[in-house]
């Protein structure tokens, strides 16, 4: 092989900056979750529940996953392709501009410039800088993709690929809108028409940013954890090509009971329950993979993050699909049991493999065994305990306050008033506080650790190897 | 094959991906909003009302407040008569939102009089104890930029008058918001329709009972206090204090509430608790 190969500062500066925005959306999370309990802590005109939500949301799925996203797919597409990055200016260019553009998203949010559109808030000179931003990573990685020296691209690749496509195309048509000013925009689709091509966009960012791309990061780093391949080939294909043919047709699942046409509804409904097959495709080939290797469970942390990330898939995949059932969502869309499912999902699945990965990669880029294994596995029960009192207590709270929505007295009047469920959230959401506090310390641990590694690991000759780009 | 081609991956990919996004994002185009789901009695927003919904969008009203009332039994006794399609008509964007945390206001307009939307506001929890909605009162130092709402107006293509737009000079956010949040629901007659004519004769179940006065004391702090005062001396709504009305009148305020004159409807509350309020009106016991 020739010297120095790969672009690993990339990687490096990608890391360091993903696990910052990670810390700034689960501080801002506990931060919204005390103000739904304690509206004194709103300070206008800033900082109230209606302006920081959002910042949580987007730094959570755009800061932290998409800055993982960013780093890991860097990392795992030189190595699948066998070549350099195709242009590190490119990709520097890519790692201030994202820095930019996610500082630009909270403060023009605090401000309060917003369109509402939930996971597209941003206003539409920010939209122009994420294409920007999403068209230098297309290109690098369709580029390297080209010019690969090993003939068979491996599963990652395919996820890779199609989430650029899908994020681009989902992206660029909930854009369309008509600019009053710099800062003030109305949507190009009114009222109904609008709520569906949100759902639309809105669930396929689900698909399109929090499943393909983990799942990306799931197949490429379990192997590489465990040693052994993945189980079947055969199982991943299909899997592969039948949810990224169903997702799309599911939009209308976050819309049951609305005056979005009937039809478009039943269609939602008959494809999210079709997802659970291409969805478990992957939870099973995951779990067949370690086959002969369960006592790694116990062993290494990499494993136990990565199997637990898949499993609250598994779960996540299960939920879903129940949710989208009409009848179901009659019960509990609205409700606080849906931040449950959403934060199984971020959380437990999304954050769980994020985690992993990470964990992976640095000592392999600083060439540095990890600082600690013990404080590795305190971050996993942290997070664990943090994200289960999370989505259990919002449940537990979701199905009690649907009952109480939905009670009647025999006479056919209504047995509460609103304010009367209102006020029965509040302990469980002190809960959720408590979850997120734990998941959040875990975060610091996280981080600590990767600092300690990087300036205090023991350095082994193994991993110089990686670190110096040449393995 | 694919698994070598990586353009030819692209390509396959999105066509998977534009099957789904045509047959359910695409074709609802040729119906929604069409002359199929319109409805001629509703209008477009007024430039305050336009500016008050942007409002309402700036401080994302809408991560806490729904604003489409599904055609669910107890949803409707709630909320009022379910969303019709052609109501959203001119949202741009739509604010149908996905949380609940405070009560649904698609149909909120026409509720409560202006003067308890704007205590409401300035304090939501000096009104409703328990309440977590954060103070807006803040908006009455904000006053309208009568040439950025013009616009638009224009941007939107919506019908205005120089009047209306003159006459943003002197108002404020609270203003705006207020009429925005009046405006809501309210294009289609729901609340006439809504009423219930009550048939037969009205009987007072519980006439001289205790206990059903004590009842209805607690329903008024929790329901009626707000508006009618502590000490029934009144506020928003009038003083309580002595009603010489008969059972059945009295009944049939509460229950269906009082057209354009500010005073909700509690028919929801069921037969046996507008009875115990009625009870404790008449007891003439007012702390
Ligand atoms: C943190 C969540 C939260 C936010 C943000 C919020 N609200 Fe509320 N809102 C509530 C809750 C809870 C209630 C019910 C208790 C009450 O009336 O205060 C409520 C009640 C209301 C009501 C009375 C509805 C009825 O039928 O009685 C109106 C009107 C209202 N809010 C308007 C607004 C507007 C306008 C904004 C944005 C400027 C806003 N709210 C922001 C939580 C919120
Ligand atoms: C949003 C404020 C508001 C609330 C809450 C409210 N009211 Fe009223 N109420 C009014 C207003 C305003 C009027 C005067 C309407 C009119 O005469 O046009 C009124 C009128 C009345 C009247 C008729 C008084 C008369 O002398 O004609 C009665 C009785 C009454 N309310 C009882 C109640 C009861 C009982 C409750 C609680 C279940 C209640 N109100 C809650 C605002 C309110
Ligand atoms: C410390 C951990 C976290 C806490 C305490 C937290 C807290 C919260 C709270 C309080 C809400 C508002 C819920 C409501 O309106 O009822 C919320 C919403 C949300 N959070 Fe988190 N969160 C955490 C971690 C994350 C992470 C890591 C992500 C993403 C990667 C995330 C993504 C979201 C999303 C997408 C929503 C929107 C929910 C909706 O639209 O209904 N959260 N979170
Ligand atoms: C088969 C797969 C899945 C299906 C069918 C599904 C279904 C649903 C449904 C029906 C809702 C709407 C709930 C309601 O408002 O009533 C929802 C919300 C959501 N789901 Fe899932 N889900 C799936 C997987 C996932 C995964 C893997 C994630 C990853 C994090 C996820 C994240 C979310 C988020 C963020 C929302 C909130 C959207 C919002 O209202 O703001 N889902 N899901």
């Amino acid at each position: 092989m020739e010297k120095p190969q790969y672009n690993t500062d990339i990687v490096k500066s990608f890391v360091h900056w993903s696990v910052l925005w990670g810390l700034v959306a689960v501080l801002v999370g506990v931060i919204v979750s005390i103000q739904m309990t304690n509206p004194e802590m709103n300070f206008p005109p800033y900082l109230t529940f209606g302006r920081l939500r959002p910042i949580h949301t987007n730094a959570g799925i755009f800061g932290w996953g998409v800055g993982v996203i960013f780093a890991t797919f860097f990392y795992i597409v030189q190595r699948l392709c066998k070549v350099r990055l195709w242009s590190d200016k490119l990709a520097k260019f890519q790692l201030y501009f994202f820095n930019t553009t996610i500082t630009a998203s909270a403060v023009t949010l605090i401000l309060g410039f917003t369109t509402s559109k939930e996971y597209h808030e941003m206003e539409w000179p920010i939209d122009l800088m994420i294409i920007i931003l999403w068209v230098t990573f297309a290109i690098n990685i369709i580029m390297t993709i080209i010019k690969r020296k090993e003939e068979q691209m491996y599963i990652s690749l395919w996820y890779m690929l199609a989430a650029i496509v899908g994020v681009a195309i989902l992206f660029l048509v909930n854009s369309a809108a008509v600019p009053v000013s710099f800062f003030k925009s109305y949507s190009a689709f009114a009222g109904t028409n609008d709520a569906n091509v949100q759902w639309w966009f809105g669930h396929n960012a689900v698909a399109m940013v929090l499943t393909a791309p983990p799942l990306a990061m799931f197949y490429y780093f379990l192997p590489k954890s465990t040693g052994v391949p993945i189980y079947s080939h055969k199982i991943s294909i299909i899997s592969f090509w039948s949810l990224i043919f169903m997702y799309l047709w599911t939009g209308a699942h976050h819309l049951l009971w609305t005056p979005v046409p009937d039809w478009i509804q039943t269609l939602a409904m008959a494809f999210s329950i079709m997802l659970i097959a291409p969805s478990w495709g992957s939870v099973i080939n995951g779990y067949l993979s370690m086959k002969g290797q369960w006592h790694q469970m116990r062993e290494n942390y990499l494993v136990k993050f990565l199997i637990l990330g898949i499993t609250f898939y598994g779960l996540q995949t299960l939920q879903g699909p129940m949710q989208s059932i009409r009848s179901f969502s009659a019960f509990i869309h609205f409700t606080d049991w849906v931040p449950a499912h959403i934060h199984m999902g971020t959380m437990g699945w999304v954050s769980m493999v994020c985690f992993a990965s990470i964990y992976f990669l640095v000592p392999r880029i600083y060439g540095k065994e990890l600082y600690s294994i013990r404080l590795a596995n305190l971050h996993f029960w942290l997070a664990l305990t943090g994200q289960l009192l999370w989505s259990i207590s919002l449940w537990i709270a979701g199905v009690l306050q649907a009952g109480m929505w939905n009670a009647m007295n025999p006479d056919g009047s209504l047995t509460y008033t609103f304010m009367e469920t209102m006020v029965e959230m509040y302990p469980y959401w002190w809960v959720r506080t408590i979850g997120g506090t734990l998941f959040m310390l875990g975060v610091i641990v996280f981080i600590y650790n990767l600092f300690k590694t990087a300036h205090n690991g023991e350095k082994t000759a193994s991993l110089a190897a990686t670190a110096e780009g040449r393995a | 094959m694919w698994e070598k081609k990586p353009i030819l991956l692209l390509v396959l990919a999105t066509a998977a991906i534009m099957v789904g996004t045509t047959v359910t994002m695409i074709v609802p185009f040729m119906s929604v909003n069409t002359d199929a789901d319109k409805i001629a009695s509703v209008k477009p927003y007024t430039p305050i009302q336009q500016e008050g919904r942007d409002l309402y969008i700036r401080e994302g009203c809408n991560n806490c407040h729904t604003q489409t009332v599904r055609p669910l039994v107890s949803e409707v006794l709630r909320y009022g008569e379910y969303s019709k399609s052609g109501e959203f008509v001119y949202d741009r964007p739509f604010l149908w939102g996905s949380k609940r945390t405070g009560p649904d206001l698609a149909r909120v307009g026409g509720k409560y009089p202006d003067a308890w939307h704007y205590k409401h506001m300035d304090s939501p929890r000096a009104m409703i104890p328990g309440s977590n909605m954060p103070d807006y009162g803040w908006y009455k130092k904000n006053p309208l930029d009568p040439k950025m709402i013009q616009r638009k107006m224009e941007v939107l293509g919506f019908p205005y008058t120089t009047e209306q737009i003159s006459a943003l000079a002197d108002k404020n956010e609270m203003d705006a918001i207020v009429a925005y949040l009046q405006k809501l629901g309210s294009d289609i007659p729901w609340r006439k329709a809504a009423k219930t004519t009550i048939v037969g004769e009205l009987k007072n179940p519980f006439v001289g009972n205790k206990s059903a006065i004590e009842a209805g004391e607690e329903l008024f702090e929790n329901n009626c206090e707000a508006c009618h005062g502590e000490n029934l001396e009144g506020g928003i709504g009038p003083e309580l204090t002595d009603i010489d009305m008969d059972d059945s009148d009295l009944y049939q305020i509460i229950y269906n509430g009082i057209d354009d004159g500010g005073m909700p409807a509690f028919g929801s509350l069921g037969t046996n608790k507008v009875w115990q309020l009625v009870n404790f009106l008449k007891s003439g016991d007012s702390d």
